[in-house]
Order: C-alpha cells, then structure tokens, then sequence
C-alpha cells in the first residue's frame, strides 16, 4: 500500500532522510519510531504529498506523490502534529469544510459527518467550538476529520503527542479499530515507545537512516537475554571494568552503564561483588524497544 | 464543477464566519485609518483631499491584516489541511483571497459612511459603481498579499515588507499628495505605482479632485493588476517544492 524506495532528501545543506526505502502492507499498522530529527516528519512531508523527496520514489495506494498528487491526496487521511482545526469554528463546522474540500456535499456529507462524529464519539460535542475542546478531544475530530473522505491510507504524525496516557489509548483503541473494520493501513510516527510497541512493524529511524526494522517482538529478540542497567558515579571505570571482567561490549548513556547479558540476575550478583561500592543502584529488565534504539545508536531516543 | 466550486465557496465562508466572530477586527481595522484621516484632514482643513486614501488604507489594513494569517495558519492551522486535500490550488486560492477580499470591502464600506464629511453625497445608485471599485481595489490588495505572505516564514518579515513596500507604495499613490503638483522622480514612480490608478479610481467614481489618470486607464490598470496578482497567488499555490507546503 506504501512504497519508499530510495529517498534521499535535503533541506539546503542538511541531508534530512538518506536512502530510506521500505513497504507497508495492506492493513498494516506502521509505525516510524526515532527521536525528533531523526528523519520521521520528512517521510511523512512527502507521503502526504507536503513536498517532493529530492531523490528516489514514494508510491501510496499505487500513485506516485511527486507526479500523481492529486490522486495521492484522495487515497489519504491525514492527522497531523500541530493542529489543522479551525479553532474559531465548531466541530461541525470544521468537518463539513474538510468535506468540501473533497468535494462531499449535502446528504452524503451529512452522513459521513455524522458517522464519523459518532465512532469517535463526538455527537455531542458538534456544536462547541474548537477552542474549548480539550487536547485529546481536539485529536479525536483531527481523526474523525481526517475519516471524512474514506481513505485507504491514513498518515499520522506524532499523533498522540502532547496527550495524557488515558486520551493516548483512546486514539490507539480508535486506529485499532479502524485497521479491524475497515482495513486502513495505518502510517504513524512516534518517539513513544509504548505507542510504538502496539505497531505490527516499524522502522527505526536515527539521523536520516533506517537502524532497524521488523516488529517490536522481532526487534526486542534481537537482544539475548537481558537488559541490565546500573547507575554508578564513574560509569567509564565501572563499563571498562565490566567490559574486561565479563567479556560482554557495554553501552554508557545518560549516567547509566547498560548490558545486555543472558541471566541478568547471576551477573547483577557478580557485577556487584565485583566492583564494591562502585554500583549505586541496579536494575533488570526485559528488552524493550528502547534498548534496541540504543544498542543500534549508542544514542537514546528522547535525545 | 463541484470539486472546484465547493473548496472555494467553503473557504470563501470560513472567512466570513470567522469575522463575524471577532468583530472587534473590524474596530482596529477601520478606526486607525479613521483617526489619521480626521486628524490630517482637519488639520489641513481638507478632508476630501484625503478620503480616497484613508480608505484604500482601510482596505489595506483589512488585506494585509487577512493574508498575515495565511503564515500563522500554515505552519499550524486549517491551511494544512487545505494543502493536502485533492481540491484543486486554484480554487483554494480564489476561495482565500475572494474571503479576505469580502471582508476588506464590508470595512471599505463602512468607510464609505464617513463620506459625508468629506463633502461627498452619493446617490443610492452612485452606491454601485463606488461599492465595485472598492471591491476591485479590495481583491488586488488582497491579491498583493498573498504573493508577499506565501513564501514567507515568519510574520516579522512580512511587517518588514508592510513597512518598506506596502506603506510607502500606498504614499506615492496620490492618497497624499495629488500627481500634478509632485516632484519630477516621484511622479514618475506614481506613474507605475499601480495604487495610484486604484486611488484615481475612488475619486472617480466619488467625484473627488485629483482624479488622474483617466477613468479608463485606472479601471483598467487596478482590474489588470488584479488579474496579474491573481494568477501569481494561483502559480505559488501550484508550485512543488523539496521545500515542504508547511
């Protein structure tokens, strides 16, 4: 349903995305996950058709976005970060001009409205206006404005920033449903790591390029075993100790002395035996997506 | 049809709606001009001398006022919406500019109501040809605009062009100082300053003195002038650029 192959894209002299390619099936929920200017916004600019890549092809729903836009914007719903409501104007409002601007109108326009309104649950919130809504209402009529025109593919930036966590399940519940019912392809890009764990697959992206793809289990296997993180107040001396002790390669972040080692728990009791009074606290987890960001970067995503 | 009518009549009404909705805009758009007009004109003791300047400045304020949203509403705002929808650029364009439009003519007409100071008396059908010509003179402003708003990214730098371009341009038009008695360089740029036409096109229309250039060539000139701006704003609007729309 989306293609990426090869972009590259500059903004003068900054090389924003290097050859990127990758393909998101029919259905799919696809998410990119990386730190801001990482190169997530520039993909979604150009597969919503706000700009052509400088280099390389993006095809979504079977058109090309830089020579076939028009017919691209009509396949694609889009949410974007920052607001696209008119605040001055109400619910209704809002939604019956997005539908103009497709071209829906009178009946027809009438009942998508409504529809939409209703599975996001907005009916009664139609007449107030933008500016009185609350952040996560404002992003349930982003998407419902964004539903109007039924498309096949719907892009969302950053779409639950900014959010508490009860209003960010409740747009994650919605996307789900949307894939469930209506098989949209899902596009969204995030730097929240719960958010993105809930994607069937994902990209990493990190300075333009693509670290690491698959899905978040797939991904997360990558790393054997288990994640041990230590805080010390000389992490350089306790990483060098560690790395000449245990054989094992570990990363320093943040005040932090991170491993990855099978039988976590073992090594913890060695680690700290080892190195007396160095270690000033300790903690063991699964892997998490975060931990794959960092083992491909050697950089955290909330940079 | 309706692909193209619909996005321009929807965007068209936002405007409308929107204004309706803070009407105190129309206090600070109308009352600045007003207050410069009575003080100059009163100071000088001619306020006719002065009215068809005052009000194209209304309208100016009400265009520039309109189109410095168009950056604020890029970055964040409907315009982003508008600018990934399959309507066609040409009919967003025509709907943005013929909503700013309509709203800098409803304050030119408000103007229009002070014209009895100025000694002017307009008879109810004289009302059409005047109410035209401020509507003609609202578009090409509006029209201005947008070009100068389009590519911009901040609205500091569109106050910077408001004061070095559009307030000086408005002075040599004639709103100050008629054609016939100014200096021989800047004649010459009133002679290519296209406002100088708009304004000579108020004065025709309310049979106000220093109405020159002809009746013709300042319908003419403004009516081109706004043709030329229209298309423009339509050419930028269709530009693709590795520069993102927002």
């Amino acid at each position: 349903m989306i293609e990426v192959q090869n972009v590259t894209h500059r903004y003068a002299d900054r090389v924003a995305l290097s050859s990127v390619s990758f393909e998101v099936k029919k259905g799919e929920i696809f998410g990119l996950l990386g730190p801001n200017g990482g190169g997530k916004s520039t993909v979604f600019r150009i597969l919503s058709t706000m700009m052509v890549p400088t280099q390389g092809r993006a095809v979504v729903a079977g058109f090309d976005v830089a020579r076939e836009s028009a017919q691209v914007r009509r396949q694609v719903g889009v949410v974007f970060q920052t607001q696209s409501l008119d605040k001055a104007l109400t619910v209704e409002e809002n939604l019956r001009a997005q539908g103009h601007l497709h071209g829906l109108s009178g009946a027809t326009l009438g009942e998508r409205m409504t529809a939409a309104m209703d599975r996001l649950g907005l009916l009664d919130r139609r007449r107030d206006l933008v500016e009185t809504l609350s952040g996560g209402l404002r992003r349930r009529v982003e998407i419902a404005k964004a539903l109007l025109h039924r498309p096949q593919v719907l892009l969302m930036d950053e779409a639950s920033t900014g959010l508490d966590p009860a209003a960010r399940r409740e747009v994650s519940r919605h996307v789900e449903t949307l894939r469930e019912k209506d098989g949209v392809t899902i596009l969204l890009t995030t730097h929240i790591l719960e958010e993105a764990s809930r994607c069937d697959r994902l990209i990493l992206l990190h300075k333009g390029k693509i670290v690491a793809q698959g899905s978040p289990g797939e991904l997360c296997a990558r790393i054997g075993g288990d994640v041990v993180v230590l805080e010390s107040a000389d992490t350089k001396s306790l990483a060098a100790g560690i790395a000449e002790r245990f054989r094992v390669t570990p990363s320093v972040l943040d005040g932090q002395v991170r491993v990855e080692i099978a039988n976590g728990h073992r090594f913890i009791a060695e680690v700290v035996e080892a190195f007396p009074g160095a270690v000033d606290s300790v903690g063991l987890h699964k892997p998490s997506l975060e931990d794959v960001f960092v083992r491909e970067t050697g950089a955290s995503i909330d940079e | 049809m309706n692909s193209f009518v619909l996005p321009a009549a929807t965007l068209w009404q936002r405007e409308l709606v929107r204004f309706w909705r803070q009407k105190s805009r129309v206090l600070g758009v109308v009352a600045s001009p007003l207050v410069f007009w009575l003080i100059i004109g009163y100071g000088s003791n001619d306020l006719a001398r002065f009215y068809s300047g005052s009000l194209v400045l209304t309208v100016m304020f009400s265009a520039i006022f309109s189109t410095i949203s168009i950056i604020e509403d890029r970055r964040e705002g409907f315009l982003l919406s508008m600018m990934v929808s399959p309507a066609p650029r040409t009919s967003l364009v025509l709907g943005k500019i013929l909503g700013a439009a309509t709203l800098a003519w409803i304050q030119g007409l408000i103007f229009l109501a002070f014209a009895p100071l100025a000694g002017v008396s307009i008879e109810l059908i004289e009302l059409i040809p005047v109410a035209a010509a401020i509507f003609l003179i609202s578009f090409t402003l509006t029209g201005l605009g947008f070009v100068i708003a389009w590519k911009m990214n901040s609205t500091a730098a569109f106050h910077g062009i408001m004061n070095l371009l559009l307030v000086p341009m408005w002075m040599v038009s004639g709103s100050l100082f008629p054609m016939a008695t100014a200096h021989g360089w800047i004649r010459a740029i009133m002679w290519v300053n296209p406002l100088t036409y708009s304004i000579a096109l108020l004065n025709h229309t309310l049979r106000l003195p220093n109405a020159t250039p002809g009746p013709t060539a300042s319908l003419v000139v403004t009516a081109l002038f706004g043709l030329v701006l229209l298309l423009a704003s339509g050419a930028l609007a269709a530009q693709k650029s590795t520069r993102s729309a927002a």
